[in-house]
């Protein structure tokens, strides 16, 4: 499926500020699932450098702009060619070993109940890769999606007592529950086509080290793997982590975010 | 009891060569002249304004660390193996370091578990697939030991992150040959005080690519609140390089800038006072102000040098430490010069037992602890004190390891009653960049207290100057 994006953020200070510093993570992973042919990234008045490919293979670079200022806006237009690989990440270059996943921060923190669930959920399982997604089902089931109920703070066993969230909680979730199974599990950002079902801004989704597929993606907010209706930037421990856009103002003042994203299929 | 230790300076009642030059020095020094030295010495500490602030302990966080005016004393051939165990070491660490932000062979050959390299919290995903200019992490190699005989040194712990003390290296010897230049003149001990300029030549050694030129080399220091921070000017000052903290720096472009009053300049290489975790809020802690955004992407595209780099720290946890002897046959293929001192991770259920059976004769650590705190010196405890560690230890064993109580050697001391044996530890600071260099010397610490084997300043050890006699 050919997919078009547009997406806009737009940062607003009420007083003008001095300086953002930005670290970039915008660009579409290269693996066979997907290939970009047009991919375009631009903020208005900034400086770009410090490029380089990190060891989970996601390109960053550093942006920032020199004020005084009192917007900033990121613009990222591009066409990307996706092939359904059944949530498949195969042939994407990387340097981290899986087992270096095996590890929360204050997002995926376990408590009890997630390790409860992830026990329960994969108890009939006879495969890896039947356990994954036994265990993606679970935490679609024990956590409806809600927004509103939740707010970027949210933690993955704050959620599930909530029983609601969206795209970024069931992921948290699902990572927490897969770390109690000893099942290395990341964070991946990146854009969904959707129509009618479930759509946010930019979307979320967890993947799974599954032996011998290697790293497998699940949406448990859809309740499926990702296909060609999905386009993968980057990765993370958590949703901090992985970040499309990580930022520090400097300058007195309140912030004001606006995201709009836009994904089409072009016409074949 | 007291017979058992090593004493460095008396083999019974024969002077050890190479505290010849010592001898009668301290039995002929009179009690008033003795005692307006040290507070000499103390005024002049309080004047440069060496003062180590002490966590946890309350009162005044300015106190000095005590300095003992007798001399700790090497051979040069004594020193000799020494300095060539160290630098075993220190190219071992770096090679291990090197080779799990890539290949991770050591990890594939099964000399190490997998689970203590990538597990490990102090393993940085962000610092993986970045090789850093000459492939140096672990610029300055903090190792510490304890001598147990003549021809007997054991390694403790090693610190590849920002081992601090070096600053009371170079000051208790300027110190010694202001009150004692005598001492300097009758007996040929090696300087030390080429330990700035060294430092510099090594981090300019380990320059990024992209630096044009003579490289530009900056202290990063967390602010004057840290117990380290006069550590941090004084090097600074030493070296004759600038002294920033986090909001001096920005990043613009490729580069990182330091503010002058001539406009902005280009860093090429920082040497960092500050933790991993805080040292970019764009990578690391969100909530960091002592850092500067951009910086670890600066440094992963090649555009500047951190020292130590970014993840070194995982070489220096307790639960590796035990397989650095391996390190140094599978990447050095030599037999390791210095000995580690056996360890029994309590993680491991056999290890637990015997720990738990034997904690009277141990001294038990926290895996991730440091500075002294959080350990059991079985031989020194109560059975109440052995009992409520026992507690601890059961309740997370995989966060303690033990090892058997060491001999400590002593050195002379002075004490209330005249000069006593005291327990002594050593901090030398090997150097790694383009070359490895070791200057001859480095921190003793030495536990006051009658009896004690806690060198820690933190626990009231005080410190000595180290003389290695020339050759």
């Amino acid at each position: 499926m050919r997919l078009n994006v547009t997406h806009k953020t737009t940062y607003r200070f009420d007083q003008p500020i001095r300086r953002v510093v930005q670290s970039l993570r915008l660009w579409p992973s290269e693996f066979e699932g997907q290939i970009a042919t047009e991919w375009n990234v631009d903020i208005p008045g900034s400086v770009r450098g410090s490029a380089f490919r990190n060891g989970a293979g996601d390109w960053i670079e550093t942006s920032t702009v020199t004020g005084p200022i009192d917007e900033v806006m990121v613009t990222v237009t591009g066409t990307v060619e996706t092939t359904d690989l059944s949530g498949v990440l195969r042939g994407h270059r990387e340097r981290v070993p899986p087992e270096a996943y095996l590890r929360t921060t204050r997002f995926t923190r376990p408590d009890t109940a997630l390790a409860k669930l992830a026990e329960g959920a994969t108890k009939g399982a006879d495969s890896p890769l039947k356990a994954a997604h036994d265990l993606a089902n679970a935490i679609r089931d024990a956590i409806a999606y809600t927004p509103g109920e939740t707010d970027s703070h949210t933690t993955a066993s704050e959620a599930l007592a909530k029983g609601a969230g969206v795209c970024q909680d069931h992921t948290h979730a699902l990572i927490a529950a897969a770390q109690t199974l000893e099942i290395p599990a990341r964070y991946v950002v990146g854009y969904l086509h959707a129509e009618g079902s479930i759509a946010e801004a930019s979307h979320a989704w967890a993947e799974l080290w599954v032996e011998g597929l290697g790293w497998v993606g699940f949406d448990p907010a859809n309740g499926v793997s990702p296909d060609e209706n999905y386009i993968r930037i980057g990765s993370g421990l958590d949703s901090v982590d992985a970040a499309l856009i990580r930022g520090v103002s400097q300058g007195a003042g309140s912030e004001e975010l606006d995201v709009d994203v836009q994904v089409s299929a072009a016409d074949q | 009891m007291g017979n058992a230790y090593f004493n460095e300076m008396y083999d019974g009642s024969e002077v050890r060569v190479p505290y010849e030059g010592l001898s009668g020095w301290a039995d002929g020094m009179p009690a008033e002249f003795r005692s307006l030295k040290q507070t000499e010495a103390e005024a002049l500490f309080r004047r440069i304004g060496i003062t180590f602030a002490v966590y946890g302990e309350g009162g005044d966080p300015d106190r000095l660390i005590p300095f003992d005016m007798f001399p700790r004393v090497f051979a040069a051939d004594e020193w000799r193996k020494l300095e060539r165990g160290i630098k075993q070491r220190a190219r071992a660490l770096n090679a291990f370091l090197l080779d799990v932000y890539g290949r991770g062979e050591i990890v594939k050959a099964g000399q190490i578990p997998s689970r203590l390299v990538y597990r490990n919290e102090a393993f940085e995903h962000a610092a993986v697939g970045f090789k850093p200019p000459r492939g140096v992490y672990s610029h300055i190699v903090g190792i510490d030991l304890v001598r147990t005989g003549p021809d007997e040194f054991y390694v403790l712990e090693d610190n590849c992150r920002t081992p601090s003390g070096v600053s009371y290296m170079l000051e208790n010897r300027e110190i010694m040959m202001r009150m004692f230049p005598q001492l300097f003149q009758e007996n040929r001990i090696a300087p030390v005080e080429g330990y700035p300029q060294l430092l510099k030549r090594t981090l300019a050694s380990v320059a990024p690519d992209k630096c044009e030129g003579e490289p530009t080399i900056a202290i990063l220091t967390p602010g004057h609140f840290n117990s380290a921070y006069y550590e941090h000017s004084f090097l600074a000052d030493m070296m004759g390089v600038e002294l920033v903290e986090g909001q001096d720096l920005f990043a613009s472009g490729d580069f990182i800038y330091m503010r002058t009053t001539e406009g902005p300049k280009r860093v090429d290489v920082i040497y960092r006072r500050i933790d991993d975790a805080f040292i970019d809020p764009l990578c690391f802690r969100p909530d960091s102000m002592l850092g500067i955004p951009g910086l670890m992407n600066a440094y992963r595209s090649g555009a500047i040098t951190i020292a130590s780099a970014p993840g070194a720290g995982v070489a220096d946890d307790k639960a590796i430490y035990t397989f650095v002897p391996d390190m140094i046959r599978f990447y050095l293929g030599e037999e390791p010069i210095l000995n580690n001192v056996p360890t029994w991770q309590c993680g491991k259920k056999d290890d637990l037992k015997y720990v738990l059976d034997n904690l009277p004769e141990l001294v038990v650590k926290e895996v991730h602890g440091s500075g002294g705190y959080g350990m059991l010196v079985g031989p020194k405890s109560t059975k109440a004190q052995i009992e409520t560690f026992r507690a601890k230890i059961e309740e997370d064993p995989g966060n303690y390891i033990a090892q058997p109580t060491l001999s400590l050697s002593t050195c002379p001391t002075f004490v209330e009653e005249g000069v006593a044996p005291r327990h002594v530890d050593l901090r030398p600071y090997c150097l790694v960049g383009e070359r490895i260099e070791l200057v001859p010397g480095g921190l003793t610490r030495v536990a006051l207290t009658e009896g004690s084997l806690v060198v820690n300043s933190s626990q009231g050890g005080g410190v000595k100057d180290t003389w290695v006699m020339a050759e």
